[in-house]
C-alpha cells in the first residue's frame, strides 16, 4: 500500500512537471513576444523590459528560472495591469474555492439523497419524477442554465440581489454550477443503490429481521457510494471549469472569470501561471481521490 | 442424476400426438443479434423520440437553407441598401424599411426568430449553428473512435510488456487536464496558424483546430481503455486460439473477429461522445475562442444574447433549446442503444 501511494505522489509530481513545461513552450511558440503587442514602444524600452523578463535569455534557461522562480511562489507579473500574479490568485481564489466546495457538497448530498430516493421508491411517481428532472439537467449546459437563472431570478423577478464586491450571495452560483454533478451523481446513485439492494446479504438482513431503515443506511448505502467517489475526480474538473463560465455570467470576482478576462485580453502570464496553478489542482484532487477510492473499497488490489 | 426406471408404465412411451409435437415447435424466429437488438431499441418509446427528433433536427438543418432566402453572414438589406433598423427584431416582425417594401408590392420572407444585433437574420443563424455543431460533435467523435480503437486494439492484443508501457502512458495522459489544454492551444494557435481563406478550415478558425488537435490527443483515451477491456476478455476465447493456429495474422484476427464483437460497446460509447464534444464546443465559444466569426455556434449565439438580455430573452431561448434537444436525444437514443445492445445488463 505504502508502494502504492508512493508511486502515484510520484506519477502526480511528474504529470504537474509536464503541464508546465507544456503551457511554457506554448506560450513561447507565440511569436513577437508579449510586448511588441500594443503601443509601439522604443527599442530601448523593449530591451529594457526583456532584460528585466528574462525574455532575451535562451529559452530552454527562461524555463528553469520560471520554474525556480515558481517553487519559490512567485507568479510573475500581470501583463496588463503590471500587479502581481500571487497576490491575484491569493484575493480571488478563496472566492471560487468557496463556490467550488459548496458545489461538490450540495451535488453530492443531494445528488445522493435523490438517487437513493429515486432506487427505493422504484418506478412510483418520485422515482419518475427524479429521473426525468435528472435525465434533464444532464442536458442542459451549466452556462445556459446561469444565464436562465440571472434572467429570472435576479433581474427579472429581483428576489435574488445581484453580485457586487460587498454583497456576495452564493445562491444561484452554487446552484446552477451544482445542477449537472447532482443529475449525474443522482442517476449514479440510483444505479449502484439498486444494485446494492439486489445483494443476497441484503436479503439475508431482511430475513433476519433487520429494520428497513437499518438496512438502508447501515448496509445498503456505504456499498452504493463506491462508485460515487469514483466520479469525485471528473467532478472536481468539471467544477474547475464550470466556475469559469458561472463566474463570468454572475460577475463573481473569482479565479475563473479573472482566467477568461485573461484569454480574451491575451495576458499570457496571467494566463500560464493560472493553467499551471488549476492544472496543480486538478492533478492533486485527483490524486486524493484516487487515494481516498483505493482506501474506502476493500475489493480493490494494489497495482 | 439417475433415472429410476421402474417409476415408469409402458403408458409413458407411447408416441407422441400430434398437439404434443406442435408444442415442441420454436415460437419465436431466430434473429441475428443485431437485428434483435434494433427490435428491442425500437420498443423503447424514449429512444424513438429522440431518433424521431434528431431526424427532424437532421432535415431542418439540410433543407431550411434552401428555403429561408437569407445567409448566416448576411446582413439584412433591402433593395441594396443596408437596412439598419433590422436590429434585434422579435420573431416573425418586419423593420421598418421592410414593412416600406412590403407596402409597395415586395415579397420578404419573415424572419422566424427575429434578427440579431448585427441585422443578421437569426433563424438562418441558428440553423448553421447546428449544424456546426453536429458536424464539430460527430467529427470529433470520429477521431476518438479511430485513434481510441487502433490503440486499444494493439494495446490488448498484444499484452504483456507492450500493453504495460502504452496503458502508463494512458494513465499519464489521463491526468491531463482536457479543458485547460484546449484553452492554452486555442490561444497559443490563433497567432500561429494561418489557412487559405475561404478554405472550410478557414471558416471555421483556429480555435476548432485546436478542439480536434486537442480531442486527438487527450480524449481518445477513454475508448482504449474500454477496448482493451473487451478484449483482453475476447482473447480467451477458442475461436480465436483456432484461428492463431490455423495461421491468421493478427490485423485479421483483430479485424474479423475481435472488433465485431466490440461493436456494441464501440457504438454506445460513441454515441455518449457526441453530445460530450457539443459541450465542450459550445463551452469553448461561450468563453469566446470557439468558431471564428462571423460562423456562429450554439454557444457563441448564447453568448451574444446574454447582453440583450433582459429586453430580448428569445435570443438566448432558441439556441439553449436546440443545444438541450440535441444533447437529450443523443444521451437518451445512447442509453436506448445501451439497453438495446449492451450483452452485459441484467434483464
Amino acid at each position: 500500500m505504502g508502494k502504492y501511494i508512493i508511486k502515484r505522489v510520484l506519477l502526480a509530481v511528474l504529470t504537474v512537471f509536464v503541464i508546465c513545461a507544456i503551457t511554457f513552450f506554448l506560450m513561447h511558440a507565440v511569436p513577437g513576444g508579449p510586448f511588441n503587442r500594443e503601443k509601439a514602444l522604443s527599442d530601448a524600452t523593449i530591451a529594457a523590459l526583456n532584460a528585466r523578463y528574462n525574455l532575451d535569455k535562451p529559452t530552454g534557461e527562461q524555463f528553469l528560472l520560471y520554474m525556480k522562480a515558481l517553487l519559490h511562489g512567485d507568479f510573475g507579473v500581470s501583463l496588463k495591469n503590471g500587479r502581481e500574479i500571487k497576490a491575484v490568485i491569493g484575493e480571488s481564489f478563496p472566492i471560487s474555492a468557496k463556490l467550488g466546495l459548496s458545489a461538490m457538497v450540495v451535488a453530492l448530498l443531494l445528488g445522493t439523497v435523490f438517487g437513493s430516493t429515486a432506487a427505493l421508491m422504484r418506478n412510483k411517481l418520485p422515482d419518475r419524477l427524479i429521473v426525468f428532472f435528472s435525465t434533464l439537467f444532464t442536458a442542459v449546459p451549466s452556462f445556459i442554465l446561469a444565464t436562465l437563472l440571472l434572467l429570472v431570478f435576479c433581474i427579472k423577478l429581483q428576489w435574488v440581489p445581484v453580485w457586487s464586491a460587498t454583497s456576495h450571495n452564493y445562491f444561484l452560483p452554487v446552484l446552477a454550477l451544482s445542477a449537472y454533478p447532482m443529475a449525474y451523481i443522482t442517476r449514479l446513485s440510483k444505479t449502484s443503490m439498486l444494485d446494492a439492494l439486489s445483494q443476497d446479504y441484503i436479503r439475508t438482513a431482511r430475513a433476519k429481521g433487520v429494520s428497513r431503515f437499518k438496512m438502508i443506511f447501515k448496509h445498503a448505502l456505504r456499498n452504493s457510494l463506491i462508485p460515487v467517489i469514483t466520479y469525485a475526480g471528473p467532478q472536481i474538473a468539471y467544477i474547475i471549469t464550470g466556475s469559469m463560465v458561472i463566474e463570468t455570467i454572475f460577475t463573481v470576482g473569482g479565479l475563473g472569470s479573472k482566467f477568461v478576462s485573461a484569454i480574451t485580453n491575451r495576458d499570457y502570464t496571467m494566463i500560464m501561471a493560472t493553467t499551471i496553478f488549476l492544472a496543480a489542482l486538478m492533478v492533486i484532487a485527483n490524486l486524493i481521490c484516487d487515494l481516498l477510492y483505493k482506501l474506502v473499497d476493500p475489493r480493490i488490489k494494489y497495482d | 442424476m439417475q433415472l429410476d426406471l421402474s417409476k415408469f408404465s409402458p403408458e409413458s412411451f407411447v408416441p407422441a400426438t400430434e398437439e404434443e409435437k406442435r408444442q415442441q415447435d420454436v415460437m419465436s424466429e431466430s434473429t441475428t443479434f443485431f437485428k434483435d437488438g434494433m427490435r428491442k431499441l425500437f420498443k423503447n418509446p424514449l429512444a424513438v423520440l429522440s431518433i424521431t427528433l434528431l431526424a427532424i433536427i437532421l432535415i431542418t438543418i439540410i433543407f431550411a437553407p434552401m428555403v429561408v432566402p437569407y445567409r448566416y453572414e448576411e446582413i439584412l438589406s433591402v433593395n441594396g441598401k443596408r437596412d439598419k433598423g433590422a436590429k434585434n427584431l422579435a420573431p416573425f416582425t418586419y423593420s421598418e424599411m421592410e414593412q416600406k417594401y412590403i407596402e409597395n408590392g415586395g415579397e420578404r420572407f419573415p424572419h422566424i426568430f427575429g434578427t440579431d444585433e448585427m441585422c443578421r437574420d437569426y433563424f438562418v443563424r441558428v440553423i448553421y449553428a447546428t449544424r456546426i455543431s453536429l458536424f464539430i460533435g460527430f467529427f470529433a467523435s470520429i477521431i476518438v473512435l479511430i485513434i481510441g480503437m487502433l490503440y486499444g486494439s494493439i494495446s490488448g492484443y498484444l499484452g504483456g510488456r507492450v500493453d504495460l508501457i502504452m496503458m502508463r502512458i494512458v494513465d499519464i495522459i489521463y491526468s491531463l487536464p482536457d479543458m485547460l489544454m484546449i484553452i492554452l492551444l486555442s490561444v497559443v494557435f490563433q497567432e500561429v496558424l494561418h489557412f487559405a481563406s475561404g478554405s472550410l478550415l478557414d471558416k471555421l478558425g483556429t480555435n476548432m483546430v485546436s478542439l480536434f488537435i486537442v480531442f486527438g490527443l487527450l480524449y481518445w483515451v477513454g475508448m482504449a481503455r474500454l477496448i482493451r477491456g473487451q478484449i483482453l476478455s475476447i482473447k480467451e476465447n477458442e475461436y480465436i486460439l483456432a484461428a492463431r493456429s490455423i495461421g491468421a495474422k493478427p490485423s485479421r484476427i483483430i479485424r474479423q473477429h475481435i472488433l465485431p464483437n466490440c461493436l456494441s460497446v464501440i457504438i454506445i460509447s460513441t454515441a455518449l461522445q457526441i453530445p460530450s464534444a457539443i459541450f465542450t464546443e459550445s463551452f469553448l465559444s461561450f468563453v469566446g475562442i470557439g468558431v471564428k466569426a462571423p460562423m456562429p455556434s450554439l454557444g457563441s449565439l448564447a453568448n451574444s444574447a446574454r447582453e440583450g438580455l433582459q429586453s430580448y430573452p428569445y435570443k438566448l431561448i432558441f439556441p439553449a433549446v436546440v443545444i438541450c434537444l440535441i444533447v437529450l436525444s443523443l444521451n437518451l437514443l445512447g442509453d436506448g442503444l445501451r439497453d438495446a445492445f449492451d450483452p452485459k445488463l441484467k434483464r
